[in-house]
Parts: structure tokens; C-alpha cells; sequence
């Protein structure tokens, strides 16, 4: 057992226990806080596998972003407890059963039979001047250029989408109003003067 | 030796979870929401997992969009979750069925 093992079962077995405490806690900020550790363990894998740039921005996106977002909903809302836990009970068997169904199918599928490491060797790990940034940039600026483009346009319409969602008319809101617009006429707006020409005096 | 079905093994396990949690969490939008964010990170792990041990960086560029378009999802999401809870007063899943006839 060496480092790289240790670390991968500690990381593996404690992103797996917060998971299922994502599933089973009662509270929602609690279910985010386990969720947020599954984040950053998930993250040290990452590390293991050498994506570091993946892992950082794993935690800057998802931990300094999307999860702050759903804490915060989660806060806003009034949501009384008891009515969310009715049912838990009730589906636990078939959740467990169908779960337990997939993980085995999928571990008999993926087993140390089809990917061991008799199958697919161990690769060799980078130098140390491999730059896995660079490397990552170098194929996103030229070979993925067009799709990375289209993920920012996504992420714009995803802006726009969800402001235009929440927003609410307010009375006061100065936003124009086209059905008015369109019965504006020459004569409320403008007004011609008749004015005598003179000669500026230089 | 961390062999390369170790960790697809453990994305399946995550998998698993994030299944369950769905099935379980059946009045809670928000608990949902999460759950899929569990599987998006499965998957996620499954792409990282495969791109080192095959030498091919293109599966890390697919997470990438992956973690684009699941920040993109999760933050209309929410929005429409925040419309909905200030419509209805409630996010149960089970009260949520006026297109049912």
C-alpha cells in the first residue's frame, strides 16, 4: 500500500459516505454541506488522477458557485420539514432495491475483469514540468475553439434565462412598454417652430 | 496499485446514490436537484478516469462542458424553483400537478 492508495481509499470511502448522507439527512442545509465535502473529495481524486486544473475549478465552480447558490435558496425558503419527509419511508425499499440493482449491474459490467489493471496498465505519471493547464488550454483554444464558444453563448442564455425567470414587474419599473409606444404620433413629440433667419454680426 | 476499475467503481457507487436519492426524495425539488448533481460528478469521474488511463486529454475537455452546462442547469433550476415557491407556497413534487387531467 502506498501513498497514492491510502489517499485514494480515504478520499473514496468519504466522498461515499457523505453522498449517501446527501441522500438520507433530513435537514436541506445539512444534505448541502454533505454535498459540498462530496465536492472537495471528489476533487482530491480528481488530484490522484492528475486533472488538477479540473479539480480547482471542480471547487471554484461548483463548491464557490452552484452550491453557495443552493444554500442560499435552500435558506430563503420556508420549507416546514415534516411535509418533505412524508414518503421517506414508503419509497426507501424500492429506492434501495433499484440502486443496489444498478450498482451491482454496473460493477459486474466495469469489474476488475473488463478495466483490472491486468487489462488496462497503470500509465506512466507526468514529468515534472508537465503542465497539465497547458496542456488542457492548448486543445481548448484550437482543436474545441468553436464548442468552447458555443459554452459561453450557453452560459449567457443560462444568465438571461434565469434573471428573466425571477424578475418581477415592479409598478415603478421603467421598462418600455411597446403597446404604448406604437401610438405615440409626430404631434406629441414634435414641435416646429417658425423663426425669423438674422445675420450674426461678426 | 489504484487500478482503472477502482475508480469507475466508485462512480458507481456515486451513481447508485444520486439513483436512490431520486426515488427516495420523492417530495423535495430541491434534494432532487442535488441528486443530480451526485450523478453529474459520477459521470464526471468516469471521464477523468478513462482520459488518464487511456493517455487521451479529449475526455477532460468533455468534463469541462459538462461542468458548464450542469452550472448553467442548476442556476435555471433554482430559478424556476423560486418562481414556483412563490407561486404555490410549496416544493413538493406531488403537489405540482395541474397539467394532469
Amino acid at each position: 500500500m502506498n501513498v497514492q492508495q491510502n489517499l485514494f481509499y480515504v478520499f473514496s470511502s468519504l466522498a461515499i459516505l457523505a453522498g449517501s448522507m446527501v441522500v438520507i439527512s433530513k435537514n436541506p442545509v445539512r444534505a448541502v454541506l454533505f454535498l459540498v465535502l462530496t465536492f472537495f473529495l471528489t476533487a482530491g481524486l480528481w488530484i490522484l488522477l492528475e486533472a488538477e486544473f479540473l479539480a480547482v475549478t471542480l471547487v471554484l465552480v461548483y463548491v464557490g458557485a452552484v452550491m453557495v447558490l443552493f444554500l442560499f435558496v435552500v435558506m430563503m425558503l420556508d420549507i416546514e420539514l415534516a411535509s418533505v419527509r412524508e414518503g421517506f419511508a414508503h419509497y426507501l425499499p424500492l429506492g434501495l432495491c433499484g440502486s443496489v440493482l444498478v450498482i451491482i449491474s454496473l460493477i459486474y459490467a466495469i469489474g476488475p475483469a473488463q478495466f483490472g489493471l491486468n487489462v488496462v496498465e497503470l500509465p506512466l505519471s507526468h514529468s515534472i514540468d508537465y503542465s497539465h493547464v497547458k496542456e488542457l488550454g492548448t486543445l481548448l483554444y484550437t482543436r474545441f475553439l468553436y464548442p468552447f464558444e458555443l459554452a459561453g453563448i450557453l452560459l449567457l442564455v443560462a444568465i438571461i434565462a434565469a434573471i428573466s425567470i425571477t424578475f418581477r414587474d415592479k409598478k415603478e419599473s421603467k421598462s418600455p412598454q411597446p403597446n404604448q409606444q406604437i401610438l405615440v404620433r409626430k404631434e406629441d413629440r414634435v414641435r416646429l417652430l417658425k423663426m425669423d433667419t438674422w445675420k450674426k454680426n461678426l | 496499485m489504484i487500478a482503472l476499475s477502482d475508480y469507475l467503481t466508485f462512480s458507481a457507487i456515486l451513481f447508485g446514490l444520486g439513483v436512490a436519492g431520486i426515488f427516495i426524495n420523492r417530495k423535495n425539488v430541491i434534494i432532487l436537484l442535488m441528486c443530480i448533481e451526485l450523478i453529474l460528478l459520477s459521470v464526471s469521474t468516469n471521464f477523468v478516469a478513462f482520459s488518464r488511463y487511456l493517455n487521451d486529454m479529449n475526455g477532460q475537455i468533455f468534463v469541462f462542458f459538462i461542468l458548464t452546462v450542469a452550472a448553467a442547469e442548476s442556476a435555471i433550476g433554482l430559478a424556476i424553483l423560486v418562481v414556483m415557491f412563490r407561486r404555490k407556497k410549496t416544493i413538493n413534487v406531488e403537489d405540482l400537478d395541474s397539467l394532469k387531467g
